[in-house]
């Protein structure tokens, strides 16, 4: 039975069954997918909003746009969507959802009707989300820190439902990641072992052991904290015996872990972007697995660097900065792998491939500014100014979003069934990259300057001090308008794609993961029998078929499963 | 169920397996893993409470010793036997339902339910006790009781403290130690030094030898903690992380009570049998683990 089964004419996923209740109550992850895909994106553009007022904001020194109450609001908001409403669920719900069980050749994930709650758990969680803004608005930070939040004189009305709703959005990302893990251990194909899944998989799997694991914490600790605000019981209030001290360790159990939640998946899309638009086989394919599972165990143990200068012990900080310094070795294993996988690789400068050039750019910044705020010494400078932003950023808005951004582009023709402009796609790429680096590398400068963050205005210093913050915040804000315009240029062609966009072949790229041998898109059930697999990075066996305008598999060569060996 | 089944061709899948599963045995694998993740998660969200009950007891032993007093052991102790016993009716449902023995099954599950339903109940005077005699967490603690009149419970001449008088005296505490001047009273003597400032400085001290001899003597405080000279500072501590912790457990309970309720009226449709009993299984580990989670909570909260 051949699973290079191209349905031209018969029905797929979009239009096997018709009406928007079909969408809303589907329990094909394909659907569910997509819907996150458009939820995540839809808060993606809210977000992108408010970070350009932001920018607009800092443009002069003076509060020139918002009173300092109204800015502390834009920023809270801003942090708190794009953290748990955009890049926590970006890749494994919207992505991962749609790629996992077609790589792993199943029809489903191991539960279907859980994952539909998980989705629909993420869109009570932002209606909650928006209930704070009616009811008193939010200005706590994304990061909810005691005494503040809890001070029912200062803080504002929206902490409770805001803490709700990241509550409610924990729990829709914990049922995401049981719902992976058991899939990958109980739905695997025949002759996919472990060390032959697709590394995106083992990224994926890597981050539902966090999301598992970690995001409970987050859980009680935020149930701790509205408690604590509704009925001022003391636990984190110093004035009633209780530790403010202890709130910060136990959100930072939770969120450093987050911050590998964010990158792990990217790096999984990364390691296959690579390899396919390079047309060569992952270099250490073992290394980047372990490295993987490597990350998540480390991510555990270091969440007191956010810490160091919150009253720790001498003692803790030099462990805590110890083990973040070898958090990044694993890191670091990854980035050389792909860069050895593009050597004397055929590389297509394809658009998913730009961006998959411009997250080890953009990576190897951003993790290396970890190490300047992981050493002691120079953190005690550094905490709490643009450095931090500008850290931040690389890794969650430049690594993890852009990779969301290349792996969107990678599996469109296999989600929508239709080619984008290539043309555009590599304009729109440029202008985000040039964008983005004009952002945020001025921060850095801002920050080792001693710029503070999440401040209204900074008209307050020396005259000489004041102008070089301009000048810097005016290099940020013209960039973050650049990226803006790469952003909307890219919804554009996509969109444009969609109803003009040719029609996608079943495997554009040349890839050899089991999603590309279903058609584009794929049909209801996937596969009609569970494929047999082979090395998922050999593509030696794919060659390019000029009529159908993708690759086919090389007549000469067996499948897997159909001669015995794989 | 019904829903994947239309999507499909096969005929011969059987009844509640589901279609995206090669066979019933894969899927109840897939189920019972699903569900000791979901374990997982449930001890990590009580984790987060066990540590911080770990932290705020090595930095204010003599609150716990205090405060465990006010707590009725006996109905403690009762809530535990019953809970271990329904434990011993789920895990036995289980086994009825592998059997097909579909009478034992709905028996098993019945008294099962009847278990966590004395649960709450004894958890219901527990808690409206502590509520009636104003014994409750945070500043609330200091409030009067409501029934101060009636019973003439309250002892004027000891101050009402809010919570800046708390902070109030514990800056005095701090700014004593640094001055060398000797604390109000001695640094609590339970074997552990506290490690914040120094928190027995009651407004009439506390003597930790007088807690300790009583729980020998096996003795419950009678007066009321804000009647009480020996009360330490922020004894309504104990009780944030007490309220904290039961009553959480108290909401898993009553989840429970739904699972329960839903699997017994299922298994009075004649749901499950050896060849289907997944969810009796599942829900069954739940139950257990709300079990264990009680099986910590009472030693920690009431007998130490
Ligand atoms: C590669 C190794 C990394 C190291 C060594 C590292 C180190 C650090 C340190 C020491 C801080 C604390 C700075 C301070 O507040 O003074 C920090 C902050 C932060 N890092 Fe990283 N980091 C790394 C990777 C990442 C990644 C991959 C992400 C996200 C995808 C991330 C997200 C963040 C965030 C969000 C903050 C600031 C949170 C806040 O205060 O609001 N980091 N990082
Ligand atoms: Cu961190």
């Amino acid at each position: 039975m051949s699973t290079l089964s191209t349905h031209p004419s018969g029905t797929n996923y979009l239009n096997h069954t018709r009406g928007i209740m079909s969408w809303i109550f589907t329990l094909d992850h394909k659907r569910i997918g997509m819907m996150y895909l458009c939820s995540v994106l839809l808060s993606f553009f809210v977000g992108g909003m408010l970070a350009v007022l932001i920018r607009l904001q800092l443009w002069s020194p003076e509060a020139s746009l918002f009173t300092q109450d109204q800015y502390n609001q834009i920023f809270t908001l801003h942090g708190a969507i794009m953290v748990f409403l955009v890049i926590i669920p970006s890749i494994p719900a919207a992505l991962g959802n749609f790629v996992l069980p077609i790589m792993l050749g199943a029809k489903d994930v191991a539960f279907p009707r859980l994952n539909l709650f998980s989705y629909h758990l993420w869109v009570v969680g932002a209606l909650v989300f928006l209930l704070a803004l009616v009811t008193g608005g939010l200005d706590t930070g994304w990061t909810f820190y005691t005494p503040y939040s809890t001070d029912t004189d200062s803080a504002m009305g929206g902490v409770i439902p805001a803490l709700t709703a990241a509550f409610i959005l924990g729990f829709s990302s914990i049922f995401t990641g049981m719902n992976f893990i058991v899939t990958i251990h109980r739905l695997r194909p025949p002759g996919m072992t472990w060390f032959r899944m697709p590394l995106f998989l083992w990224a994926i799997y890597a981050t539902a052991i966090i999301q598992v694991l970690a995001t409970p914490v987050l859980g009680i600790t935020l149930m701790l904290l509205a408690v604590e605000r509704a009925f001022g019981i003391g636990i984190f209030d110093p004035s009633l015996g209780g530790d403010p001290v202890l709130y910060q360790h136990f959100f930072w159990f939770y969120s450093h872990p987050a911050v590998y939640i964010m990158i792990l998946p990217a790096m999984g899309i990364i390691s296959e972007l690579i390899s396919i638009h390079s047309h060569k086989h992952i270099f250490g394919y073992k290394f980047i697995a372990f490295s993987s599972i490597a990350i998540a165990i480390f991510g555990f143990l270091v969440w007191g660097h956010h810490m160091f200068t919150s009253g720790q012990s001498s003692l803790m900080n030099v462990i805590f900065s110890f083990i973040t310094f070898s958090v990044s070795i694993p890191s670091a294993i990854k980035v050389f792998n792909w860069l050895a996988t593009m050597y004397k690789g055929s590389i297509s400068l394809n658009t998913p491939m730009l961006y998959a050039l411009s997250f080890i750019f953009i990576f190897s910044i951003g993790g290396l500014t970890g190490l300047h705020l992981g050493t002691l010494a120079t953190d005690i400078h550094l905490h709490d100014t643009y450095f931090v932003v500008a850290h931040f950023h690389y890794v969650m808005m430049g690594s993890a979003l852009l990779a969301m951004i290349g792996g969107m582009h990678h599996w469109w023709p296999k989600m929508t069934g239709k080619m984008y402009s290539e043309f555009w796609g590599r304009i729109g790429c440029g202008l985000v990259f040039l964008g983005f680096n004009l952002t945020f590398f001025p921060q850095f400068m801002l920050g080792s300057q001693g710029m503070p963050r999440r401040y209204a205005q900074y008209d307050d210093y020396l005259p000489e001090t004041v102008q070089l913050f301009e000048f810097y915040h005016q290099l940020s804000t013209i960039g973050s308008l650049v990226m803006a315009a790469g952003f909307f240029l890219t919804a554009g062609y996509l969109l444009h794609s969609i109803f003009f966009g040719v029609r996608a072949p079943a495997n554009p790229w040349g890839g050899r993961s089991l999603e590309w041998q279903c058609a584009s898109p794929p049909p209801h059930d996937n596969f009609a029998e569970t494929p047999t697999v082979g090395d998922c990075y050999d593509f030696s066996v794919l060659e390019w078929d000029e009529k159908e305008q993708g690759y086919t598999w090389r007549e000469d060569v067996p499948r897997p499963g159909e001669e015995g060996t794989g | 169920m019904s829903h994947s089944h239309e999507q499909h061709g096969h005929g011969d899948h059987p009844e509640h397996l589901g279609h995206h599963w090669d066979n019933l045995q894969q899927q109840f694998e897939a189920g019972k893993l699903g569900m000791w993740l979901f374990l997982a998660t449930e001890v990590l969200l009580f984790g987060g409470l066990f540590v911080a009950y770990a932290v705020w007891r090595g930095n204010n032993p003599e609150l716990y010793a205090y405060g465990s007093e006010y707590l009725d052991v006996t109905m403690g102790a009762v809530n535990t036997v019953i809970l271990i016993l329904s434990s011993l009716t789920m895990a036995m449902a289980v086994t009825y339902a592998q059997l097909n023995r579909q009478k034992a099954l709905l028996v098993c599950l019945i008294l099962t339910f009847l278990g966590a339903c004395g649960f709450m109940l004894i958890k219901f005077f527990e808690y409206s006790d502590k509520i009636q005699e104003g014994i409750l967490p945070g500043a609330a603690f200091y409030d009067p009781p409501p029934n101060l009149e009636a019973s003439n419970y309250w002892n004027p001449d000891l101050p009402i403290i809010d919570r800046h008088t708390l902070l109030a005296l514990r800056i005095e505490a701090a700014e004593r130690e640094r001055e060398g001047r000797p604390a109000q009273i001695d640094r609590p003597r339970f074997g552990e030094v506290s490690s914040v400032a120094p928190a027995a400085v009651g407004p009439a001290g506390f003597d930790p030898d007088a807690v300790r001899a009583r729980h020998v003597r096996g003795e419950k405080s009678k007066v009321h903690p804000l009647q009480d000279p020996n009360r330490p500072v922020n004894a309504h501590m104990f009780f944030n992380i007490y309220f904290m912790m039961t009553g959480l457990h108290g909401i898993h309970v009553l989840v429970g009570m739904i699972v329960i309720g839903w699997l017994i009226y299922r298994a009075a449709l004649g749901h499950f049998g050896s060849d289907y009993f997944t969810p009796v299984d599942l829900g069954g580990l739940y139950w257990h683990i709300v079990d264990l989670i009680w099986i910590f909570l009472f030693p920690l909260f009431y007998l130490i």
